[in-house]
């Protein structure tokens, strides 16, 4: 063997192989982050086993614990107490339990000691109760109340809680069904018709019969809602009827209305199919449904929603505008100096930071247009601003405009991919310059501009800094989209699930809670894009196969 | 033949009506698409164009200088025998107020002059009055000082109420003390100079009762919790100047007095202990034969203007040094003025002041913008008199010749200019010149530093460490994929690295705050020592890998390189992390960045510019990598087989042929990839703390142009300073960007070609 290095150095094989670490190291990195992402966001939903066990306190004194081992890891004393003091560099393994109740014990997760834990039970009575405010409990069923009553069958009482926590999430959905559709239609019509009354008033009309129509319909509605509270009144009595006995870790007994119960189940007891089935509806749940306890807990439906609606009418604008734009550069406007320069314009764009079309948007489209618009239109709702703050409209088109660069572009190089012979063929047999663009051109580009759209769709959905501005929000009472007439609601803010990841992972008040949902919503979200982005590359390779099949022809 | 041509044509007639007017309307419709096209094509240009304008259009407003206008000219309200002492106006600028020298209160309409209400305070008291002053202007407080040695302090208050719909604004006086002079000076000595100020329950009144001689008397009003009654403490104190004093100013908090004397010095009271009042310290304020001729608070009350006869304004305040002492210091002069200072008018609520000269003319200022706003000559008479309303819109002048002129005044954004933008500026209360930006304060008279060279530093520390990071590996990278690498990996690995690019950056802000940041705390010594092991693990493995049997080599062919480096990286990385653990123990008493701390003196923030370095660095990678790449692979084939050809090894073929070939197109990816990192939002607001220090420690944080938008845009009034300033900022990264990116954009077409013609 030759040892020497000279000549290994001298083949040049050491940098190649420094630069393949490049490349090794980047696909990691990818790789990596989509599996972390996948990984915490995925686990997050399944039903773990929960442990009790009982704990060694520094102070010597024991404590009984119930909770989730969520996460681990091995630290120095000094990483904990930052002082550099004598026992500084102790090392130890330590668990981050999730123990629940924060009602109870202030918070939802505690550290403790590997060293400090006894002997680890997972009793099969143990039970997780989800609850719509104060997170989960953990803790043993003792008892069933109705009115106060015990009425707790001694054999069988669990399946007698899982039967009442459906009947009164039957009730709940009802309530909620009522108070959010019904009622919330009935206060949007009371709006509107405040809002006529005031615009009579403004023009000066004081035609009696206007303004007579008008109480008409509001003591109308007012009935309407008389009626509802009383039905809300006697579902109310009925929901907060039942309540049950939970034993916790350190002995108490809590009370807990049903009311306030969104399922009760017993992790340790279940079988593997059990978790399973369990799995998918914790996962259906988050796409479907809204969100609780300041987005921390439930779905993320509002935020699918928001995005996928302000997406859709970005697509709608930029489509028209992108390929006009790119068509006419390519088709009609004389190639020299003048498209040069627009072409590195338009180029230029794509870099411009996503924040100033933001800032732009802000500017020129709430505060200029919006408030323009305002003045004439809705001069009977100010100073509430109508279009004069951000909401989906403005934020559809500022994106709209982000984006514009994208289609001009892949629709452009779809153009100069199209065959001279087909262009010239169609004009020579008599066709008009708009003809043979509308009837073969375009057509052949049409895949072309897909591909642009869909790039232009990836790129607006993960996009959140200009969003802050135009119209986003944390929370959204309403959708954009609801059976209120004009229906779709151009003016008003929306959900966004990068924005939500934003609010959720960085403004949360319970960021350790809230941080297994944030990586589920990344994932979807990186989903989203890793499909559009595969789709849009895969219409790209076969477009460009066609045309190496149409050029050899 | 003849027959075949006569055979009717199974084309329609060419010329048959029906064809005649299908063409035309064919002919219609192509030129309308043709002006439809280039109407929205050219509507889409210029939209593009409106944003670079819009910018402009906003920020624009901040630069320009002060407008005023005179709206109304008449003859002064009130008794014109008597002369002024002072005016004042009220905040919607409808009512102003002359007091006279013999007590009187003119109330008038600002529109035209006329009196609305008028106030003789001394109707019943009959003394002659020798001294007057004003408090702060928010208080409304006069104080008119007798010569038997008594002083009478009245504040004068507006009313808004709304009676059918219209706003009505009622003029009132109001008295702190009570409806009857004080005494100051028991052997009835005439005042000939007063400073009173009134705030919350405190009163105090200092009054120079001969020329060298000055008592200083503080109200404390307390109103007991059990009878609501109110009872008036009083203390006194004397203070004994040197020369005779000429002016004298007391800050609204009573905390301070200034002393201006005869001979161009200031001496600098501390007040604060209303019994025995502290000469802090004595400067003389202006050259020697020099007079100083006005002396008066800035809004805040911590600095002082000195106006004097050259015409010069010079401001200072008290600077706390190491050892905690005030001193007072000349901050800056306005040296504009050309005649001696009349008066000088502050506002009320920002850091600008309107002053007026014995020449006629008008200068409007901004302290911490250190800008002359507006210098005009108003007058071919002297100015006596000059009032400015609390949101500065409206001024009130008098000149000598008896007239009171209303002026109306433009003059939003004072506080805005080159320096104080980019420039380091001394702010009140800070101890020297600084870069800082802080937009914002609870408190009204806070003094707003907006100072953009924080965040522009911020932006270019993390697109330099985001650039250490991604450079290397994005460009070693495309060498590799676009010279080295099988043909069948890189139709995976150049749409994988190109789909990085596409990863919203908020995700990669997101688990650079929520699990890098943690994670590098947690592990610096592993992270660090993994930096470092990288290259040597694949030099070695490099090495080895000559070693290894023939046939095993051989049943992976060349091009795998990268491949094979995967799971030896891993290893690395796992290998350097759990040595990480003994190695902090070992080295750093068990934590490192607290060791950084305390042993080093390095600061370590959690969210730092490693993580942002790291984070930003993996959004700019795949730019970076696909121009370059697209570059390296665009190296005419005959180039390469022609160096191979000669007998250079590969690597030779690329140091030699190809990188210099490809090199502006690799310059151009940088550019890119600079001009994303600069532009990148999400990523900053997550990753790093936001505070705005400049300091390049890689352990630190910052604060970013783009971060700071996104942050601050949403709290921002419209057409506010702030909202204009935010403007800057996205103009000043639009311009960045566009700049990089042009340049970049032109060497790549000159680079396509050139590979055409080769």
């Amino acid at each position: 063997m030759n040892l020497s290095l000279r000549p290994w150095l001298a083949s040049g094989a050491p940098y190649i192989w420094l630069n393949a670490g490049a490349v090794s190291i980047s696909l990691i990195m990818v790789v990596g982050l989509i599996a972390l992402i996948a990984v915490r966001g995925l686990a997050h939903f399944w039903p773990a086993d929960v442990l009790a066990f009982e704990y060694l306190q520094q102070d010597g004194s024991l404590t009984h614990i119930i909770g989730e081992i969520v996460d681990q890891e091995s630290t120095t004393e000094s990483h904990i107490t930052h002082h550099a003091d004598q026992d500084a560099a102790r090392t130890f393994r330590r668990y981050l339990i999730k123990t629940g109740n924060r009602d109870h014990l202030g918070l939802d997760f505690r550290w403790v000691d590997q060293s400090g834990m006894q002997e680890r039970h997972y009793p099969d009575e143990l039970m997780v109760v989800e609850r719509r405010e104060w997170g989960n409990l953990y803790g043993y069923l003792a008892g069933i109340k109705m009115d106060g009553q015990d009425i707790s069958s001694k054999e069988n009482h669990w399946t007698q809680l899982q039967q009442l926590i459906d009947h009164s999430g039957e009730i709940f959905d009802e309530i909620r069904h009522i108070e959010k559709h019904r009622i919330g239609a009935i206060n949007y019509q009371m709006e509107e018709l405040r809002i006529r009354k005031k615009g009579l008033i403004l023009k000066g009309d004081n035609d009696p019969d206007k303004h007579q129509q008008i109480t008409e319909q509001r003591n109308n509605l007012q009935e309407q809602y008389n009626d509802l509270t009383v039905q809300l009144k006697s579902l109310y009595q009925s929901l907060n009827q039942y309540s049950f006995i939970a034993r916790i870790a350190d002995g108490k007994e809590l009370t807990v209305p049903l009311s306030r119960v969104v399922r009760a189940y017993r992790p340790n007891s279940m079988s593997v199919f059990q978790k399973i089935r369990f799995y998918f509806i914790k996962l259906w749940e988050f796409v479907s449904d809204e969100p609780r306890e300041a987005n921390t807990e439930g779905g993320i439906f509002p935020a699918i929603f928001g995005t996928v609606l302000m997406v859709m009418i970005m697509a709608v604008i930029v489509t028209p505008f992108g390929v006009v734009a790119a068509v006419y550069l390519h088709e009609y406007a004389k190639q020299g100096v003048m498209t040069r320069i627009i072409r590195i314009a338009v180029n230029n764009l794509a870099g411009v930071p996503s924040i100033v079309y933001g800032v732009f948007g802000l500017g020129f489209f709430v505060y200029f247009l919006g408030g323009s618009i305002d003045q004439l239109f809705f001069p009977e709702k100010l100073p509430a601003p109508t279009f004069g703050t951000p909401g989906l409209m403005w934020a559809s088109i500022t994106l709209a405009i982000l984006t514009v660069p994208v289609v001009i572009v892949a629709t452009e190089e779809g153009l100069s991919r199209v065959p001279r012979a087909i262009r010239e063929g169609s004009l020579a047999l008599g066709a008009t310059k708009a003809e043979t663009l509308w009837r073969t051109v375009l057509p052949m580009t049409a895949s072309a501009m897909i591909t642009g759209l869909i790039l232009a769709i990836a790129r607006a959905a993960g996009e959140v800094a200009p969003l802050m501005l135009v119209g986003v929000v944390k929370l959204a009472p309403t959708l954009p989209l609801d059976a209120n007439y004009p229906f779709l609601h151009l003016d008003r803010k929306f959900m966004h699930l990068g924005f939500h990841i934003y609010d959720v992972g960085f403004q949360s008040p319970n960021v350790e809670a809230a941080r297994p949902l944030v990586y589920a919503t990344a994932l979807l979200l990186v989903l989203i894009i890793i499909i559009l982005n595969l789709t849009a590359i895969r219409i790209r390779n076969r477009l460009r196969e066609k045309y190496r099949a149409a050029e050899q022809h | 033949m003849s027959e075949l041509t006569s055979r009717p044509s199974l084309l329609p007639d060419f010329n048959a009506p029906a064809a005649v007017s299908y063409r035309r309307w064919r002919g219609i419709k192509d030129r309308a698409a043709r002006h439809l096209m280039a109407l929205g094509g050219i509507s889409v240009l210029i939209a593009i164009i409106l944003i670079a304008f819009y910018l402009l259009y906003v920020v624009l407003p901040m630069f320009r200088p002060a407008h005023i206008e005179v709206l109304v000219q008449y003859d002064l309200p009130g008794n014109p025998e008597e002369s002024t002492v002072y005016y004042a106006i009220e905040e919607q600028h409808e009512i102003g107020l002359r007091a006279s020298e013999s007590g009187d209160l003119y109330f008038f309409k600002t529109a035209e002059g006329t009196l609305i209400k008028s106030v003789n305070l001394f109707e019943a008291h009959q003394d002659d009055i020798t001294a007057f002053s004003a408090g702060d202007p928010t208080q409304g407080l006069l104080a008119f000082a007798t010569g038997k040695g008594t002083v009478l302090l009245v504040q004068h208050r507006y009313r808004v109420t709304y009676p059918n719909d219209v706003r009505l604004i009622t003029p009132a006086v109001e008295y702190p003390l009570e409806n009857k002079p004080v005494v100051m000076d028991v052997n009835k000595n005439p005042i000939r100079l007063i400073a009173a100020q009134a705030e919350d329950n405190q009163v105090s009144i200092a009054a120079a009762v001969a020329d060298v001689i000055i008592r200083l008397s503080t109200f404390s009003k307390e109103t007991s919790l059990i009878s609501d009654e109110t009872t008036v403490q009083r203390v006194d104190a004397t203070i004994t100047m040197e020369n005779p004093v000429i002016k004298m100013v007391m800050d609204i908090e009573q905390r301070e007095l200034y002393v201006a004397d005869n001979r161009g010095n200031i001496s600098y009271f501390d007040i604060s202990n209303k019994t025995a009042p502290r000469l802090v310290q004595k400067v003389h304020a202006v050259p020697d034969g020099t007079v100083i001729t006005s002396l008066e608070f800035l809004a805040g009350g911590i600095s002082i203007l000195v106006g004097d006869s050259r015409g010069t304004i010079t401001q200072w305040f008290p600077v706390r040094d190491q050892e905690n002492n005030y001193t007072l210091q000349n901050i800056r002069n306005f040296r504009s003025l050309k005649a001696p200072v009349v008066t000088m008018a502050p506002d009320y609520s920002r850091k600008g002041f309107t002053a007026i000269d014995k020449q006629g003319y008008i200068g409007i200022y901004h302290t911490t913008a250190h800008r002359t706003v507006k210098k005009q000559r108003i007058s071919e008479e002297p100015l006596t008199f000059v009032a400015v309303d609390p949101r500065g819109n409206a001024m009130l002048v008098e000149d000598s010749s008896q007239q009171l002129q209303f002026w109306q005044v433009e003059n939003e954004h004072p506080e805005i200019s080159w320096r104080s933008i980019w420039g380091k500026v001394w702010y009140e209360s800070r101890q020297q010149p600084e870069y800082i930006w802080q937009s914002s304060s609870a408190s009204n008279d806070f003094e707003p530093k907006f100072s953009l060279t924080p965040l522009a530093f911020g932006t270019l520390k993390a697109a330099l460490y985001a650039m250490l990071f991604s450079i290397p590996l994005a460009i070693l990278g495309a060498i590799y994929t676009a010279y080295f690498m099988n043909a069948r990996m890189r139709a995976y690995v150049k749409p994988t690295i190109e789909m990085m690019g596409a990863l919203p950056t908020v995700i990669l802000g997101f688990l650079a705050g929520l699990w890098l940041a943690p994670f590098i705390e947690k592990n610096l010594p592993g992270v660090l020592m993994l930096m470092l092991l990288l290259p040597v693990t694949m030099l070695i493995s490099a090495y080895l890998w000559q070693f290894l049997p023939k046939r095993m080599r051989q049943y992976i062919p060349e091009g795998w390189e990268a491949a094979i480096l995967i799971p030896i990286i891993l290893l690395a990385g796992v290998a350097a992390i759990a040595l990480g653990r003994p190695v902090e123990n070992l080295f750093f008493a068990g934590n490192m960045p607290l060791w950084l701390t305390n042993v080093v003196g390095i600061n370590f923030d959690q969210r730092n510019s490693l993580v942002v370095g790291i984070a930003m660095g993996f959004a700019v990678i795949p730019t970076i990598f696909s121009i370059s790449e697209d570059a390296i692979y665009g190296v005419p084939k005959q180039l390469t087989t022609g160096s191979l050809a000669l007998g250079a090894t590969p690597w030779q073929t690329m140091m030699g042929v190809v990188l210099l070939t490809a090199s502006p197109g690799i310059f151009s990816a940088i550019m890119i990839g600079f001009g994303r990192a600069v532009g990148e939002t999400m990523i900053v607001v997550m990753a790093t703390g936001n505070t705005a220090i400049m300091d390049m420690n890689i352990f630190q944080g910052f604060r970013a142009l783009s971060a700071n938008i996104a942050v601050e845009m949403p709290e921002s009034e419209v057409s506010s300073t702030h909202y204009r300033i935010l403007f800057l900022a996205g103009l000043v990264l639009f311009a960045a960007t566009f700049l990089f990116n042009t340049i970049a954009e032109i060497v790549r077409q000159r680079l396509r070609t050139k590979y055409s013609n080769l």
